[in-house]
C-alpha cells in the first residue's frame, strides 16, 4: 500500500473537528459534481418522457421516446447514483474516520474508468445505436461499444470499491480510527459488501453480452440472462438502500444530533441486509417461464422477508432516535411536541423526512404487495412498477442524497449553500412533485397502462386498446407531478451548482 | 451520534418496545410469506410455472399446425382460431403481433402455449390485468378457464423495438 499519513495532507474542520484528508476531498467533489451533471440530464430527460406518456400531451416522436427512456433509465438508475454513492463511500472512509484514502491516484483512475465508460455508454444511446432500455434483454441487440461501456463502468466503480475497503483497513490500522466504525460507516461497509457482489455479477452478465454482440457467441439464452441481469439489477438496488439508511442515519446526527438509540439493533438490521437482501431478485422473474415455484417463492420471500425486517427496524429506530433527541433539548410536552418543534425549515431534516415518507409507505409498501407472486401476475411491467420504484430510488435515495448534499457543500466543498429560502422548500417541491408522480403511475398501472410504451391506445395497431376512463387523470397527475418534481429538481441543481460556484467561500 | 464511533461497549439488550416491534414485523414477515404459499395452493389465480425447453423452428411449426387444424376465420389479417375444449392451443409473440386470435369457450379449460419467434415480449391480457413474460426458446403453459364472455385484448408490455406501441392482439370467449 501507499505511503504512510502525511499530516500536511489534512486540514481540521472547524464545524466538526474532524481531520480532512484534502486528496479524498478532490476526488469526492469530482465524483459528486459528476453525479449532479448526471442527475441534469437524466432530469431534462424525465420531463420530456412525462409529457409523452401523459398521452394528451404526447409530446416527443416514438423513436425519440425510447432512445431518451433508455437514456433517462441509465442516466439516472446507473451514473448519478453510483457516481454520487462513490462520492459517499470516500466520505465515509476518509473524513469520517479521521483518516486517509490510501490511494488517492487509484481513485482517479476509478474515476476515468467511470466517465469513459459512462460517457460511451451514452454516445451509443444518443447516437440511436443502443435502443435498447436499460435492461437490455437478449435477444435485443446493442452496439457493442454499449456493453463495453458499461463494463467499463462497472470496473470502474469495483475500484472505487476497493479504495474503500482499503481506506478502512488502513485507517484503523494507522489508529487514525479507535473502536468500533461509525454507525454511519458501518451502513457504508454493507452498501460496499453488497456492491462487490453486485459489480461482479454485472460483469459476468454483460462480458457475455458483449461478446454475443460482436459475434463470438453465437447465442445468450434469454432466460439465463434475465437471472443474471437481475442478480446486478436488484442488487444494485440494494446498495442504493443500505446507502440511503447509513445517510439516513447521518442527516439524523447532522440536524437534530440523534444518537442510535440501540447500535446492536441498528447494527444487526444491516446486517439483515447482507445475508438476504440479494434473494429478492427473483422478484423480477414472478411471471417467467422457467423457473418453479418454490424456487420463486423462496427467493422472493427473502427466505421469509428478512430483509424487509431489517428495514422494518431502520424504520423504526431512526424515527424513534429523532425523537429522544428532541425530548433531550425539551420538546417533551405531550406525545408530538418533539415532532412539531423539529427543524422543518432545515432542508437536511425535511429531505430525510420525505425520504422516509416515500421510500417507506410509498415504496416499501408497494414493492413487498408487487413481490407477492399471485399480485406480480397483475402488476407485472405495468406502469405501476415504475411508480413503485421511483418511489424507492427517487422518492428515497436520490432526496437523501439531496439532502446530505447540503451538508457536503459547507463542510467538503467549504461554501455557503447560495440561497437558504430556496433550500428551505427545495425538498418539499421535489418530495410533492414526486408524490404525485408515483400514485399516478402506481394507479395507471393498476387498470393496466403497460410501462415503456409510446401510445398506449395502439393507434395503428391490429386492434386499439381500451383503458378506464380514469386513466386520462391518472396519466395527467403523472404529467403534472412530473414537472413539480423537475422544477424541484432544477432547484436543487442550481443551488448545488451556484453554491459551488459562487456561495460565499468557508475557507475564509 | 452515528458519524462517530460509538461508546466501547455497545452491544445492549434491547428495549421492551424495541423487542415488540421486532416481532410484530416478524409474524408481519410470517403472514405475507404464507400468504403467497396459501395463495398458490387454494388461490383462484396463480402464475403459472409449466415450461419446456423448445427451439423457434418448433414452436413457429406447432404454431402453424395449431391454426391450420382449428381456424375458423381471420380478422385484421390475423387467423381466428378456436381450439378444442379442454385442448392445448398456440399463441406466438413476434415484432409486433400476437398470432392467431384465440376464440375460447366460457367454463372450458384450456392449456394456452405462449413463446416467442424473436425478442422478449410481454403477454397482457386487458382488461384482466394479467400479465406474463413471453421469451424465445420457452414455452410457458397457462391453463386458463375464461370467467366472462367478451373480446379481450393482448398488448405487449416489454419493449420490443419501435413497433413496441403497436403490438396488439385479441382474445374472444363465447358461451
Ligand atoms: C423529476 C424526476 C423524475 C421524473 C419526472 C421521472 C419520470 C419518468 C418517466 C415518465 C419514465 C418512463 C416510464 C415508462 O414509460 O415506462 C421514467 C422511467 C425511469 N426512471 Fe424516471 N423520473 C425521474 C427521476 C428518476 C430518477 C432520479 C431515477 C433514478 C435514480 C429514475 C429512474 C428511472 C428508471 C430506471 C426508469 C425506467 C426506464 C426503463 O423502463 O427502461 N427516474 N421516469
Ligand atoms: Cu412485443
Ligand atoms: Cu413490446
Amino acid at each position: 500500500m501507499a505511503t504512510q499519513t502525511k499530516e500536511a495532507d489534512f486540514r481540521t474542520c472547524p464545524v466538526t473537528t474532524l481531520q480532512v484528508h484534502r486528496p479524498a476531498e478532490l476526488l469526492i467533489t469530482a465524483n459528486a459534481v459528476t453525479a449532479v451533471v448526471f442527475l441534469t440530464v437524466g432530469g431534462i430527460l424525465a420531463l420530456l418522457l412525462a409529457l409523452t406518456r401523459w398521452q394528451a400531451v404526447h409530446l416527443l416522436p416514438a423513436d425519440w421516446f425510447y432512445t431518451f427512456l433508455t437514456a433517462h433509465g441509465i442516466t439516472m438508475l446507473v451514473f448519478w447514483i453510483v457516481f454520487f454513492e462513490v462520492a459517499g463511500l470516500y466520505f465515509g472512509s476518509s473524513v469520517l474516520l479521521n483518516g486517509r484514502l490510501v490511494a488517492p491516484k487509484v481513485g482517479w483512475v476509478a474515476f476515468g474508468l467511470m466517465l469513459a465508460g459512462a460517457l460511451l455508454a451514452e454516445l451509443m444511446i444518443f447516437t440511436g445505436q443502443a435502443d435498447v432500455m436499460f435492461t437490455a434483454y437478449v435477444p435485443l441487440k446493442a452496439h457493442p461499444l454499449f456493453y463495453l461501456g458499461i463494463i467499463l463502468f462497472a470496473v470502474g466503480a469495483l475500484v472505487a470499491v476497493y479504495l474503500f475497503f482499503a481506506s478502512v483497513v488502513v485507517a484503523k490500522h494507522e489508529r487514525r480510527h479507535t473502536g468500533s466504525l461509525p454507525l454511519v460507516t458501518f451502513g457504508l461497509v454493507v452498501a460496499a459488501i453488497i456492491a462487490a457482489f453486485t459489480l461482479i455479477s454485472g460483469a459476468i452478465t454483460f462480458i457475455p453480452a458483449f461478446f454475443w454482440s460482436v459475434g463470438l457467441l453465437e447465442t445468450y439464452d434469454p432466460a439465463a440472462y434475465r437471472l443474471l441481469f437481475w442478480a446486478f439489477g436488484h442488487s444494485a438496488q440494494q446498495i442504493n438502500l443500505a446507502a440511503m439508511v447509513a445517510i439516513w442515519y447521518a442527516l439524523a446526527t447532522l440536524t437534530v444530533g440523534a444518537t442510535p438509540i440501540n447500535e446492536k439493533l441498528s447494527r444487526m438490521a444491516f446486517l439483515l441486509y447482507i445475508l438476504f437482501i440479494n434473494l429478492g431478485s427473483i422478484h423480477h422473474l414472478m411471471v417467467d417461464p422457467g423457473l418453479s415455484v418454490v424456487y420463486k417463492i423462496t427467493n422472493t420471500s427473502y427466505i421469509m422477508y428478512l430483509a424487509v425486517l431489517g428495514s422494518m427496524i431502520h424504520a423504526y429506530s431512526i424515527p424513534a432516535a429523532v425523537e429522544v433527541a428532541q425530548r433531550a433539548k425539551g420538546y417533551s410536552k405531550g406525545l408530538f411536541q418533539w415532532l412539531w418543534r423539529a427543524p422543518w425549515g432545515e432542508p437536511g431534516f425535511s429531505a430525510l423526512v420525505v425520504s422516509m415518507v416515500l421510500f417507506g409507505f410509498l415504496g416499501g409498501v408497494s414493492g413487498v404487495i408487487q413481490g407477492m407472486m399471485q399480485l406480480n401476475m397483475m402488476i407485472h411491467n405495468t406502469i405501476r412498477v415504475v411508480g413503485h420504484f421511483h418511489a424507492t430510488v427517487v422518492g428515497g435515495t436520490t432526496v437523501a442524497f439531496m439532502g446530505l448534499t447540503y451538508y457536503i457543500i459547507p463542510l467538503i466543498m467549504r461554501r455557503d449553500i447560495i440561497s437558504k429560502g430556496l433550500a428551505r422548500i427545495q425538498p418539499y417541491v421535489y418530495g410533492s412533485g414526486l408524490f404525485l408522480l408515483i400514485v399516478g403511475m402506481m394507479l395507471s398501472g393498476d387498470m393496466g397502462v403497460p410501462r415503456r410504451s409510446w401510445d398506449i391506445y395502439a393507434t395503428g395497431g391490429a386492434f386499439t386498446t381500451q383503458f378506464p376512463a380514469f386513466t386520462d387523470v391518472t396519466l395527467a397527475m403523472l404529467g403534472i407531478g412530473a414537472i413539480v418534481a423537475v422544477i424541484g429538481g432544477a432547484m436543487f441543481v442550481y443551488l448545488a451548482v451556484f453554491s459551488l460556484l459562487f456561495g460565499k467561500d468557508l475557507r475564509k | 451520534m452515528s458519524l462517530a464511533a460509538p461508546e466501547r461497549i455497545w452491544w445492549k439488550p434491547l428495549g421492551w418496545d424495541e423487542k415488540l416491534w421486532v416481532w410484530v414485523s416478524l409474524v408481519f414477515c410470517v403472514i405475507l410469506l404464507s400468504g403467497m404459499i396459501v395463495w398458490h395452493v387454494a388461490g383462484l389465480q396463480t402464475a403459472p410455472s409449466e415450461t419446456y425447453s423448445v427451439s423457434v423452428e418448433r414452436f413457429t411449426q406447432l404454431t402453424d399446425d395449431f391454426i391450420e387444424e382449428y381456424k375458423v376465420g381471420e380478422e385484421n389479417g390475423l387467423p381466428v382460431v378456436r381450439p378444442p375444449a379442454g385442448g392445448d392451443a398456440y399463441v406466438q409473440a413476434s415484432t409486433w403481433q400476437w398470432s392467431p386470435i384465440l376464440e375460447l369457450q366460457k367454463g372450458q379449460t384450456y392449456r394456452i402455449h405462449l413463446s416467442s419467434k424473436d425478442l422478449q415480449h410481454g403477454f397482457s391480457l386487458q382488461p384482466v390485468n394479467y400479465n406474463l413474460q413471453v421469451l424465445p426458446d420457452y414455452d410457458y403453459v397457462m391453463t386458463l378457464t375464461p370467467a366472462d364472455v367478451g373480446e379481450f385484448t393482448i398488448l405487449c408490455n416489454e419493449y420490443c423495438g419501435l413497433g413496441h406501441h403497436l403490438m396488439v392482439g385479441k382474445l374472444i370467449v363465447t358461451e
